[in-house]
């Protein structure tokens, strides 16, 4: 970066402002007539959408910062929350390097079998892909009815509308409208390998 | 007192309120722990007990607590217990404790591997003659098996009364016991003992708070369960500032638990149907579900269940097709995580859908799961990172040593990428369940999307291609209720715009009425008969009208916040908070106030004349009620009915079928009725306390892959702990890959006392290398005092402590501690016992010479 | 009215909230030390874990503007068991060594009292460096210039108060005027004395001319790592240090100048 003579002198003159203020303030003048002099410092702001912490089951709330161009810029502790009062924790205060990674994979990626890569596939592809790989598996594998102990010492024929060949395996911090429609779908198609986080 | 949890660590902002109630209202911090913390270095006690004996110590203060004198001399404490508890119950002559059948209960099967609860029972009146109302299909037909009333004594004299079966049961968890099990002194034993014991009582309430550290152990249910027990007895429940307060450590673990994405569970705690029950049919489930607790608030059972499978299958559910019943699938095991592995290695499981879950580092015995991946056919991944589950198949640990060669591997992986909290709209539900909404900031970047974006439209194109099939089979999924695309409105600012509407599906979640599609206020507005849909009835109120969100409310105040978000249910934060109140419906003390009965204010009901009927509950700070709000103190229920009716004015505990709590549970646990101390499965010493080493009933997998350790294994004589640290999240999904944490902690580490880093010439920050049966690991070696070694049964026993949060991939990476561990669990829940087992441990590198 | 901060390190949970929330609010990256390009992997890795206590970040640096001490204090026999945390920065001593040494008037005092480095004035020549007793200062070598906590000078300025002490989960990080927050810390002091903590003082009323970031410790000074007697180099009477920033803003103009370009030049060059 260089720096244009026009701007160096105007930072010179406001640091010679600020330090002869501060100077004074401790010989015991008033400081005050020189504040409005370092006020217009830019801070970064814009428009705040509210959110929750991403982490742990505390629940803290949180404040998002979106730019004017709908890019999120910061991620705080929402002072008005009687849970956490604006305070966060080290994650939590790390929730803005969550979203904003530059290790973050935002395409497809996909593994053929046998394969020793991934290759960059398109969404539309995948969904349709896994679409056939559920349909086939469950319809391979579906159990109308099946013997099973009844507690008894006996073995008795039920119904039981299942299938043991698929499984989902979730995460706790993945929304509760997630975990909705998860259980909605996977009963639906007879899953009953259908597990959580929330069991540890 | 934290036990089980280290709370300033696992969850600090939590810690901000105990901390401020020491420094500000001079509360006393207890943290009983083998570790000594980050919470240890804040309380003002930190009693050491070694990993895995937590049911001694607190079977030790029960037995402190009923035989001390203020407990035998202070009113409060009886007029709490007889009233509010089962203490004055009789049970089953039949019955023999612990203290008769040498460390277990009766009922055990001849395999010894199972209880039958029956002689658990409670003594009963005859059964009442049922009513003749008709009020509806199933509720009439809970009315016609309504059990007779419990029998009781309420001097508890009586030796079949639970308070004396207690009382023997506890009678040798002495404090030389104590010392002998949990390695801590007597004398800081009766500290703790008598700090809570002093700080209970009518004007004063404690606390204990626990986590994963009481939860993960083949007796998890079990210990939380003692504390109950023990809070029970102290008075401390129902109260501001009592409790047994769960740390759970997700954003929505309490919610994935409520609308269960769980085998064994519908949403809102209906158990799944289940074919090795008597489950055939609707009614069947109705009634093998629901008479054994009618007579609570759980009376209401059918309307609950009805309502769930009308939201699942809208107008296909109808009273001829028992609402979808028999379309619905039925379990037939334990499918939890454990056994999914063991039958995925087994090659059951084809299809396999890892959605913000790492398995790779964060599941037991982690190389058994990881080479369980390699068995699938095919693997969906949603995530924000390549974790190591998603790159199992080409640079796991397996693969770098040449076990599992990566073409030979067949599955086919697919790495969706997955939006963060600020990038979707949705609800958390948090450790103390409340329901909070997370607004949407930004669109997700390229092909990310939320979660209920994969779901929904997996389930649409599903629909659509079972959408000619007349095949029983393909009913459910065709008949699936499945909309909730969102309105224009919705998706106005977005570039994406085929997000599924978070809205409609909590509108659906809350419940509403079929024909008009009203949402629901509360769920006493719930039916029987298919004219309310209803996901998870527990969060009926948190969408009370069209358009309005309570989880989205965000006016707090300086206490209860009632109208910050929504606590399930009912916006209720006190569970039980009836018993906050006396018998006579005052508060137990002006300083301890919650709720209390105000016989004069109009109850909102009129009489048959139309004139108001007197009497309400009142809570000033605006707590919901958890309690009929109209029905006065010491008011009798009626012996016929179900739900609210049987219950009676001083029934506080409304979820239990007596309307108290449980200090023995005759039913609703597979492992006994009263907690018992046992051994970890994995354990350096045999069982001080009982011939019966470990809980009879615990559940293991002897699968090849996962060996266990014998008892007092001299090749692993050192206890091994796992857990967390503040600086990182988990299996490090959402950590190790952000700088600013990874650099925070960086490496895997080792938590070793001087003491035993002595014996095994190991040098602080050096590496050293952790062997169990099913796997070695290296670490950095943190050589510390806040590590100790415990004098059990006069042998001195080693402890290590190992945070678990690395894996090979992501910026701070470690050997994975999970490879570890051993597929072993608790016989209630599954949970498997990571808190305690046992190891081996030298100084140099994983790979280097024994 | 100076602002400043007061740490209680008695109810400090060495959590490190304070660490992070200053990285994100200053946008400050990983420190670049505590990460190396090892092979096989395609992106740095964290190398630094020191093996003392939790402490793996060690220092103040230049992107490290914050820093939590951990200290175990354990007898042999377990009988003394105490672990202290204790939040680290910039101190914004009234008589700053680094702005006492500082030739270019990079470093200035704002009306607020904070300390502030101009990025865009600073030259880079280090005098600052050694001038501060308590090693706050850096220089990065990648923007070639001087950084420290600056108070969030932007955020105090727009009537916020500092990210760390907004953040910090037990209000062990107070932000607020100098003299309230000495109010509250000798409350805080006397009610530590009459529970017992015989030890416990108060670090920051005179060292360096007074510190407006000051601290609560349960122990001597040098236990949590700070000087007990910090000397300030180049220390003079307030008014001869305006005069001396004035004189050197005014000369260095020029120097500055060419300063600049070269550091600028090798920083494009380190990027090729």
């Amino acid at each position: 970066m260089k720096i244009s003579r026009r701007k160096f002198l105007k930072i010179s003159s406001t640091a010679i402002g600020t330090v002869v203020a501060s100077e004074a303030a401790s010989l015991g003048l008033d400081a005050k007539a020189m504040t409005d002099k370092t006020a217009q410092i830019p801070m970064k702001s814009g428009k705040q959408v509210q959110s929750v912490c991403p982490y742990c089951a505390v629940g803290c709330a949180q404040i998002v910062t979106i730019d004017a161009t709908g890019k999120i810029i910061d991620i705080q502790g929402n002072p008005d929350s009687p849970v956490n009062e604006g305070t966060l924790c080290p994650k939590g205060a790390a929730a803005y390097q969550l979203a904003v990674n530059d290790l973050r994979w935002t395409k497809v990626k996909y593994r053929a079998p046998g394969s020793d890569h991934w290759e960059d596939k398109p969404l539309d592809w995948a969904m349709k892909r896994i679409v056939d790989l559920v349909k086939n598996t469950r319809d391979a594998n579906f159990n109308e009815y099946e013997e099973v102990p009844d507690g008894k010492g006996n073995m008795v024929r039920k119904r039981v509308m299942n299938t043991y060949a698929i499984a989902t395996l979730g995460g706790a911090t993945m929304d509760n409208e997630w975990n909705y429609v998860q259980q909605k779908l996977m009963h639906a198609l007879g899953v009953v390998y259908v597990e959580n986080q929330a069991r540890i | 007192m934290i036990m089980g949890s280290n709370m300033a660590e696992c969850h600090p902002v939590a810690f901000r309120w105990p901390l401020k109630a020491k420094t500000d209202h001079g509360a006393v911090l207890m943290h009983v722990d083998p570790r000594f913390t980050r919470t240890s270095a804040m309380c003002d006690i930190h009693s050491p007990i070694r990993a895995g004996s937590d049911i001694a110590f607190l079977g030790g203060i029960i037995n402190h607590v009923i035989n001390s004198n203020r407990w035998n001399t202070d009113p409060f404490f009886k007029e709490f217990v007889v009233n509010y508890t089962n203490a004055a119950t009789l049970i089953n002559p039949d019955f023999k404790d612990t203290e008769d059948l040498k460390g277990v209960f009766s009922g055990l099967s001849e395999d010894g591997k199972s209880y039958s609860n029956a002689t658990w029972s409670y003594q009963r009146h005859p059964a009442p003659t049922p009513p003749a109302a008709k009020v509806g299909p199933f509720t009439d037909l809970l009315l016609q098996r309504v059990p007779g009333r419990p029998k009781t004594d309420p001097t508890l004299k009586n030796p079949l009364t639970v308070f004396q079966i207690l009382k023997r049961h506890y009678s040798r968890y002495t404090p030389e016991m104590v010392e002998r099990v949990c390695g801590c002194p007597r004398e800081m034993f009766l500290k703790v003992a008598n700090t809570l014991l002093n700080n209970s009582g009518r004007d004063r309430t404690s606390n204990i708070t626990y986590a994963v550290g009481w939860t993960q152990h083949t007796v998890g249910v079990q210990i939380i369960r003692t504390a109950g027990v023990l809070q029970s007895l102290l008075g401390n429940i129902g109260r501001p500032g009592g409790g047994v307060l769960a740390l759970r450590g997700h954003a929505t673990i309490q919610g994935s638990t409520d609308i269960a994405t769980l085998y064994h569970s519908l949403p809102g705690y209906l158990n799944m149907p289940d074919a090795r029950k008597v489950h055939d049919t609707l009614k069947d489930y109705i009634l093998t579900e629901a008479v054994p607790i009618s007579t609570s608030y759980w009376g209401n059972f059918p309307k609950f269940a009805v309502s769930y499978f009308k939201a699942q299958f809208g107008a296909a559910a109808t009273e001829e097709n028992d609402y979808g019943y028999n379309y619905h699938p039925k379990i037939t095991g334990d499918h939890s995580h454990l056994p999914m592995m063991v039958d995925m290695t087994a090659g059951r499981i084809k299809g396999f859908f890892v959605m913000g879950q790492n398995p790779a580092v964060g599941g037991q015995n982690a190389r058994f799961q990881r080479k369980a991946l390699s068995k699938l056919d095919w693997m969906v991944v949603r995530d924000f990172f390549e974790t190591e589950t998603a790159a199992f198949w080409r640079n796991s640990p397996e693969i770098q040593s040449g076990e599992l060669k990566v073409s030979d591997i067949k599955t086919e992986v697919f790495f969706l990428p997955a939006a963060t909290v600020p990038e979707m709209e949705g609800t958390f539900t948090n450790t103390q369940r409340l329901i909070q909404q997370h607004e949407k900031a930004a669109d997700p970047p390229d092909d990310a999307r939320s979660d209920s974006w994969f779901t929904y439209h997996l389930g649409k194109h599903l629909q659509q291609l079972y959408g000619d099939s007349k095949m029983e089979r393909d009913w459910a999924i065709k008949n699936l209720l499945w909309n909730f695309d969102p309105d224009p409105q919705e998706v106005a600012n977005w570039h994406i715009k085929d997000e599924p509407s978070a809205y409609k599906i909590l509108k659906e979640i809350n419940g509403y009425t079929w024909a008009d599609k009203k949402p629901l206020p509360t769920y006493a507005n719930l039916k029987e008969d298919g004219s309310t849909a209803c996901g998870a009835w527990i969060y009926t109120g948190v969408i009370p009208e069209e358009g309005k969100n309570n989880a989205a409310r965000r006016q707090g105040d300086n206490w209860i916040s009632p109208t910050w978000g929504f606590a399930w249910p009912s916006n209720r934060r006190i569970m039980y908070n009836r018993a906050s109140a006396d018998p006579a419906g005052k508060p137990w003390s002006e300083k301890k106030k919650l709720i209390y009965w105000d016989p004069k204010a109009d109850s909102g009901i009129p009489d048959a004349a139309g004139n108001p009927i007197r009497g309400k509950w009142i809570a000033p700070s605006g707590e919901g009620i958890d309690f009929m709000p109209t029905k006065a103190p010491g008011s009798r229920g009626k012996d016929n009915g179900i739900g609210f009716d049987w219950l009676g004015g001083n029934d506080p505990f409304i979820m239990r079928p007596d309307g108290k709590a449980w200090l023995f549970a005759p039913f609703g646990l597979v492992d006994g009725p009263l907690p018992t101390h046992y051994e970890p499965y994995e354990s350096p010493v045999e069982n001080p306390i009982y011939k019966q080493q470990s809980n009879p009933v615990l559940k293991t997998w002897k699968v090849a892959g996962n060996p266990y350790h014998k008892v007092a294994d001299p090749n692993y004589p050192i206890i091994v702990s796992t857990y967390r640290l503040t600086e990182h999240h988990l299996s490090g999904t959402m950590s190790r890959w952000l700088p600013w944490l990874a650099e925070l902690m960086p490496e895997l580490f080792c938590e070793i006392s001087p003491e035993l880093a002595a014996e095994r010439g190991i040098k602080n920050a050096e590496y050293v290398t952790i062997q169990t049966a099913r796997g070695e690991i290296q670490a950095r070696a943190l050589v510390t005092r806040r590590m100790r070694p415990f004098v059990i049964n006069e042998k001195v026993i080693h402890e290590i402590g190992l945070p678990w949060h690395w894996g090979w991939q992501g910026r701070a990476r470690g050997d994975v501690v999970n490879n570890l561990s051993a597929l072993v669990a608790d016989p209630n829940v599954s949970i498997h016992e990571g808190k305690v087992f046992t190891c081996n441990i030298r100084a140099g590198k994983r790979g280097g010479a024994a | 009215m100076a602002k400043g901060m007061f740490i209680d390190t008695s109810v400090c949970i060495g959590c490190k909230s304070c660490q992070v929330a200053c990285k994100e609010w200053n946008v400050l990256e990983g420190e670049p030390t505590h990460f190396r390009q090892l092979p096989g992997a395609p992106y740095p890795i964290a190398v630094n874990f020191t093996g003392n206590s939790y402490d793996n970040t060690a220092a103040l640096s230049a992107t490290d503007w914050r820093h939590v001490f951990f200290i175990e204090e354990f007898s042999q026999d377990r009988s003394v068991a105490r672990w202290f945390f204790s939040s680290d920065s910039c101190k914004h001593c009234n008589d700053a060594g680094c702005l006492n040494s500082c030739p270019t008037g990079a470093i200035i005092r704002t009306d607020m009292g904070n300390v502030f480095v101009q990025d865009d004035v600073c030259i880079g020549c280090k005098s600052c460096v050694p001038s501060c007793p308590f090693g706050v200062i850096a220089l990065s070598p990648k923007t070639g210039t001087v950084h420290k906590c600056t108070l969030c000078n932007d955020r105090i300025h727009n009537g916020l108060g500092t990210a760390c002490a907004k953040a910090c989960p037990t209000g062990s990080i107070l932000f607020g005027d100098v003299p309230e927050l000495k109010a509250i810390a000798d409350a805080r002091l006397a009610k530590l004395k009459a529970l017992g903590e015989t030890k416990a003082n108060i670090y920051g009323y005179d060292e360096a001319g007074g510190l407006n970031v000051f601290y609560l410790f349960l122990d001597r000074p040098m236990v949590y790592g700070q000087p007990e007697h910090p000397v300030v180099p180049q220390q003079r009477l307030p008014l001869s240090t305006a005069a001396t920033v004035l004189g050197a803003a005014a000369i260095g103009v020029a120097a500055l100048i060419s300063f600049r370009e070269r550091g600028s030049k090798k920083s494009e060059e380190e990027k090729k």
